[in-house]
């Protein structure tokens, strides 16, 4: 019997749970025995000219190893010079890697762009030291007006580069024409909604550990990709032969450690400067001003169609805010464009797009990374034409889907849809939440006069997941004559269970048992081409490399035991279930996996693969929230949150169900609590746990989980991402559950997240507007 | 200054600076590493531990203060023989744990919860664990593992 599809618990655990994982902090290689610490000084101001750095007393302070600045990176090539665009240059269309006039320095030289820049590195003997030396570094700073809001940027009147002569840094999408697309529609509604700046938050922040010995830089670091990571260190003045990265455990990435932050940089370059052995763990405070946050877009939405339900246009116009520097460009906006009119056949879909730059921290991918927003904006829009036009808000998600046998279905805005079966998620979830039954406690409760009022919240999603299939990812299988085997992945894992999921592959194709199959990821000498975890890709394109490769195995195997046998290569058959070799029609003659590989040369059967898909896939699915909405104070409460979430067959469903909850709280988190803040002079509210809302058990209930299961054909296992997938649900169906909630007293929208003070506020708002009418 | 722990069973002294953290003194001086630190607020637990058998985090606690008294880390929690603790086997079978990094002091605040209310309720399990902060599981299979391990218990 095929072990896919079963509940297998993780081959990971064991060790986390007696000995604990082991992060950078934790190392305890020999090369690393006596490394000293590194503490940024990191800018106190949003905006501001620096006039002077005063070193002299950190210098003199005890433990104190090396105080560095830009100015001492005399051993860097230099950046390429800026290149001043002519006044009437329109910003370049995006998504493009930012540069030129936009360069992003490693340390801050003249200027610095948001509070949590790195301005100079210091290192000692010991943290405390560490704490204590930075603060003697004196920086002289000449503030600037701080840019903190994407209005701010928009005003284009303070600049953070001014060579640019604009704060707009990117451009894309379609030309959005005039309001024609809406003749004939006889509900429109429109407006905006914000998807606000949040953080990633992984438990374990950025760290980096670095030793410079014999020509070789050695990186530690906390990366979801430590291929690409060697290549972003060869900033350092490295060919990327002449660098190790290796990712030791990772304790959380969530697309915040997709890149590699200055600071890494600058760590590895003080290794190679100094000769010494250096670590680098960040604080929760640095962690909150300096890892790239999330979301931080402006939506302008309208939405028209008829009285029955059916839309007829949507239109999308979306501004993000980059933070100080753009390093994702219009990659974010460009997929939120990409995936704006979601599961629906819209017949008239206008999307657009502009990037612009502010005094935050710097925005990247964050799980979902501009499909979050797509969905959470379209289901708004969505809800909101639904109460407007007075149709149930299921009825017009159904009138609109793409249906079934629409597929592949390519969307106005050009995504390639492969598979899917919209209503079938939406019916399966409507009929386990008892949508019905809802409904009618939802009109109990408010003709009842009730203050605890029932909010039934939908989304139903689609996501675009492995949207790089052509880079694909790489896996090298190995059985040695000693019946075990190795798989090096060029996936890595930072708590999805790849070391589970792929021995299940291999067991499953080779019937060699899991507990004699290593996995390996995420060190550049053992495994030198990789591409990496983002985007819901590691189990399609990781998996489907893995199992490419277990296939190549057999097949050389295969051979082997011809040989053996002394039979032809056709009659040679394997035994998946218990690992053995035989010739067909003669069970009594076998062979084991370590007489087959003694067999071979060195004894090592070896495959080494890359495997590409030639089309991205798209996960949906349907989730519903219920919440309770305390009408004399605000507070929401999340009672139940019901899911059908379809990424194709399932392998593990024990994995497959953990990303789902870790999915779902995320997305729900942005809905009810999370957010980024900063005051009108651009300093950070939130860059403590005490001010940052992070969701806790206490907030959310236990998970309804429904299964729903469409294949896909872009990869042999049919599998899509499910990384994503409960965030990008989740976030729209509890933020609509809210607003369902209070609609009645004519509440039409409340932006995220629906804090207290914001439902009452929305719902005192409302009932003034009311009395006045009247 | 002179700080003498009973870390997991074990007699651990050290000469210290005064403001030494006992996660600091965990982690640098006995050299147990299980116990993380993830924020510098009281606000996550990652860092939670036991000490004379009630959790702490013992990023709030000075090593000063954990002078003379017991501590016992997620290293010192399965049998001698190796045997995980019932928490910690709940975790594996649960799927209660993903990146890891919040686990020890998960385990270790549930092994003081269930200390105190031995079959708590699934709405006591998600107040007591108020003060720790995990990132991955949505806490969903981290509350399965606590009832299973309060049921396992019983």
């Amino acid at each position: 019997m095929s072990i896919l599809g079963t509940r297998v618990i993780r081959t990971e655990d064991p060790r986390l749970l007696t000995s604990g994982g082991v992060y950078v902090d934790d190392l305890r290689e020999p090369d690393l025995a006596g490394a000293v610490r590194a503490t940024f000084v990191r800018s106190t101001v949003a905006h501001a000219l620096i006039t002077g750095i005063d070193t002299s007393a950190a210098l003199a302070a005890p433990g104190v190893v090396a105080v560095l600045t830009a100015a001492d990176m005399t051993d860097l090539p230099a950046p390429p010079p800026p290149e001043p665009l002519p006044d009437d240059a329109p910003p370049p269309e995006g998504p493009n890697p930012m540069g030129g006039v936009w360069q992003e320095p490693l340390l801050a030289v003249d200027r610095v762009r948001f509070v949590g820049e790195p301005v100079a590195i210091v290192l000692t003997d010991t943290t405390y030291a560490g704490e204590d030396v930075a603060e003697l570094v004196s920086v002289d700073y000449e503030p600037l007006p701080a840019v903190p809001s994407i209005e701010a940027a928009l005003a284009d009147e303070s600049l953070l580069f001014p060579d640019a002569g604009t704060n707009v840094c990117v451009r894309g999408g379609r030309a959005i024409g005039d309001d024609s697309i809406f003749a004939g529609c006889e509900v429109i509604v429109e407006g905006d909604v914000v998807n606000q700046r949040v953080a990633a938050l992984p438990m374990e922040g950025r760290a980096t550990a670095a030793v410079f010995s014999g020509g070789k830089l050695t990186v530690w670091t906390s990366t979801q990709n430590a291929q690409l990571a060697r290549l972003i260190f060869t900033a350092v003045g490295l060919p990327p032969d002449a660098i190790r990265v290796v990712a030791p455990d990772v304790g959380g990435g969530f697309g915040a450690k997709i890149g590699v932050d200055r600071e890494q940089i600058i760590v590895a370059w003080a290794a190679k400067r100094t000769g010494k052995p250096v670590r680098w763990v960040e604080t929760r405070n640095e962690n909150l001003m300096g890892m790239t946050q999330g979301r931080a877009q402006l939506h302008h939405i309208k939405i028209g169609g008829d009285r029955q339900g059916h839309i007829k246009a949507y239109r999308l116009d979306v501004v993000q805010d980059s933070g100080a520097y753009s390093r994702m460009g219009g990659f974010l906006p460009m997929l939120t464009n990409l995936m704006a009119p979601g599961v629906y056949d819209i017949p008239v879909v206008e999307a657009d797009y502009k990037v612009v730059v502010t005094n935050g921290t710097p925005i990247a991918a964050y799980r979902g990374a501009g499909r979050p927003e797509a969905a959470a904006t379209v289901e708004r829009a969505v809800d909101w034409f639904a109460a407007e036009a007075g149709v149930d808000p299921a009825v017009v998600r159904k009138l609109n889907f793409i249906k079934k046998e629409q597929f592949p279905f390519v969307t106005k805005t050009g995504a390639p849809y492969d598979t899917g079966d919209y209503e079938a998620a939406l019916d399966l979830v409507l009929d386990a939440a008892g949508y019905d039954q809802l409904r009618a406690e939802q009109k109990r409760r408010r003709d009842a006069g009730e203050t605890k009022l029932l909010g039934i919240g939908l989304a139903t999603y689609v996501e675009i997941t492995a949207a790089d299939g052509a880079a694909g990812e790489t896996a090298k299988v190995e059985v040695h004559d000693d019946g075990t085997a190795t798989v090096y992945t060029g996936s890595s894992a930072h708590g999805q269970g790849h070391h589970t999921a792929f021995a299940m592959i291999v067991q499953n194709e080779l019937g060699i048992p899991m507990d004699k199959i290593e996995v390996i990821h995420g060190d550049t000498d053992l495994i030198p081409d990789g591409v990496g975890t983002y985007a819901s890709r590691s189990l399609q394109l990781g998996g489907s490399a893995v199992h490419k490769a277990a296939i190549e195995v057999k097949e050389e195997a295969a051979k082997k035991a011809a040989e053996l046998f002394e039979a032809a290569e056709a009659d040679v058959v394997l035994d998946a279930d218990t690992g053995t070799w035989h010739i067909a029609g003669d069970p009594d003659k076998s062979l084991s996996w370590s007489q087959v590989a003694a067999a071979a040369d060195q004894g090592l059967i070896v495959a080494n693969v890359r495997f590409t898909a030639d089309r991205p896939t798209f996960p949906f699915g349907t989730q519903l929230s219920l919440v309770e909405v305390d009408a004399e104070t605000g507070k929401v409460t999340l009672l139940r949150h019901v899911t059908a979430d379809d990424a194709g067959p399932v392998l593990n469903p024990v994995l497959m169900e953990g990303q789902r909850h870790g999915g779902i709280a995320q997305g729900a988190a942005q809905a009810l609590v999370e957010e980024i803040l900063y005051d009108a002079d651009g300093n950070p509210l939130t860059a403590t746990l005490m001010d940052y809302g992070a969701i806790t058990a206490a907030e959310l209930p236990s998970f309804e989980l429904l299964t729903h299961e469409t294949s896909t054909s872009a990869n042999p296992l049919g599998v899509k991402g499910i990384g994503e997938a409960g965030t990008i649900g989740a976030t729209p169906a509890v933020h609509n559950a809210v607003i369902d909630a209070v609609s009645h007293l004519g509440v039409r929208h409340i932006d995220m997240p629906t804090t207290p003070e914001r439902v009452w506020t929305a719902i005192q708002k409302a009932g003034a507007q009311k009395e006045s009418a009247q | 200054m002179k700080v003498e722990l009973t870390v997991n069973g074990k007699g651990v002294t050290a000469d210290v600076e005064d403001r030494t953290l006992l996660v600091h003194f965990l982690r640098d001086v006995a050299d147990l590493t299980a116990t993380n630190i993830g924020c510098d607020t009281t606000s996550c637990g990652a860092c939670t531990v036991l000490l004379d058998g009630e959790s702490v985090k013992s990023c709030t606690v000075l090593a000063a203060q954990a002078d003379g008294r017991a501590v016992t880390t997620l290293e010192g929690l399965a049998a001698e023989s190796g045997e995980m603790h019932p928490v910690q086997r709940a975790f594996h079978e649960e799927h209660g744990l993903q990146c890891g990094y919040c686990t020890p002091g998960m385990v270790m605040a549930i092994v003081s919860l269930l200390k105190e209310n031995p079959s708590p309720t699934e709405a006591e399990v998600r107040t007591g664990l108020e003060g720790n902060i995990c990132r991955c599981t949505g806490y969903h299979n981290i509350v399965k593992a606590a009832l299973a391990a309060a049921e396992a218990s019983q």
